[in-house]
């Protein structure tokens, strides 16, 4: 069955970050498939690759990375709210004029439509926020 | 949308979303306001529920000017113009906030608890916001 | 097939848990994640209303979080704790998932 997952919070502040990734990798072990993870609201901060946690804590940006890397898990940011809250690729830097980019491996910058295009496509949505 | 996805076509699938937030004291209300006009885009089968205190977010005679913020409640009046016309009301939330029908800024229709439920049930895709 | 109600508000904190009783369906799977494990404790203030509501819905309780938060041996009788995998095999086998945030 194909999953699509919208987080709406940041990590640290609120478990949704760490509900959706316990959720995502139990639906990757029975043999689901995550369609797209959908970063919105305050969610877009899980994907600045400039987040250091206590080295004890777990690493919740670099987690997303690894599983978008492993299992190939389409994780995108939307452009409008990580745009008011600073998180850039290159390209967005380069468009806004910004010093610097901060997304982190994995991600990638698109607009709402992903959001709707991955609740369509999918058989179920679930979203994980506050 | 992509090329490929308009040739697939066909894919109408009933998305309701459920407003539940107040405008201005979180984003929350205004990001899923941006969620539905691009989501028009997609010409899916689309319904929005005001609930709790969702309900705030069409009050009539919001003005925003000392706050500094946006008023984005005249949009909500617009989305009749990208085919979103189906907005409910949720009689028991709009009743508790001691609100009526004349107090909103767009032509809804209000349904009781029952109905939402049951038009709840219908649904492929429920959005909370 | 029903719907499948997650709640993951404190119901002291937030009225998510009471629109989603008043709103779900007769039949309806209602989890219970995240801060939203509080409404199954024991001899609370809100028991007797998830005592009532168990009547019309299935009640089940994330374990993980229930276990995070130290009650998992307060538990109102009858809410069947489950795991992640639990978590989407309930979502798997619904028509629907709401997520009252």
């Amino acid at each position: 069955m194909k999953f699509s997952i919208a987080v709406h919070e940041g990590p640290y502040t609120h478990e949704a970050a760490d509900s959706a990734y316990n959720f995502v990798t139990a639906a990757l072990e029975k043999g689901h498939e995550i369609f797209r993870v959908f970063f919105y609201h305050d969610g877009v901060n899980n994907g600045t690759r400039f987040t250091t946690p206590p080295q004890d804590d777990r690493n919740i940006v670099n987690r997303w990375s690894e599983l978008a890397d492993k299992h190939g898990i389409d994780l995108v940011v939307c452009v409008a709210a990580a745009q008011r809250r600073g998180i850039v690729d290159p390209d967005e830097a380069k468009r806004n004029s910004k010093d610097g980019d901060n997304i982190a491996p994995g991600f990638r910058i698109s607009g709402l439509g992903q959001l709707i295009e991955a609740c369509i496509q999918s058989d179920r949505h679930l979203t994980f926020g506050d | 949308m992509t090329d490929e996805m308009m040739e697939e076509g066909g894919t109408v699938k009933k998305l309701m979303y459920v407003c539940r937030t107040a405008p201005y004291g979180t984003i929350y209300a205004l990001e899923a306001l941006e969620v539905v006009l691009i989501g028009a885009a997609f010409e899916q089968d689309v319904c929005l529920v005001f609930t709790d205190d969702g309900v705030f977010e069409i009050m009539k005679g919001q003005k925003t000017d000392d706050i500094g913020m946006k008023n984005f409640s005249p949009t909500y009046r617009a989305l009749e113009m990208y085919d979103v016309e189906k907005l409910y009301v949720e009689k028991e939330a709009m009743e508790q906030r001691g609100l009526g029908e004349d107090d909103f800024n767009v032509d809804v229709e209000v349904k009781s608890a029952a109905e939402i439920q049951a038009l709840m049930e219908e649904m492929d895709i429920v959005l909370n916001y | 097939m029903t719907m499948l109600h997650t709640v993951n508000k404190s119901p002291y904190q937030k009225n998510s848990l009471d629109t989603c009783l008043r709103l779900a369906k007769e039949g309806s799977t209602i989890l219970l994640i995240e801060d939203g494990v509080y409404a199954a404790l024991k001899g609370s203030g809100m028991s007797s209303k998830v005592e009532e509501a168990m009547k019309k819905f299935t009640f089940c309780a994330l374990g993980p979080d229930v276990e995070a938060r130290g009650i998992q041996d307060k538990m109102i009788d009858g809410i069947k704790m489950v795991d992640y995998t639990g978590f989407v095999d309930l979502a798997a086998d619904s028509t629907c998932v709401q997520s009252w945030l």
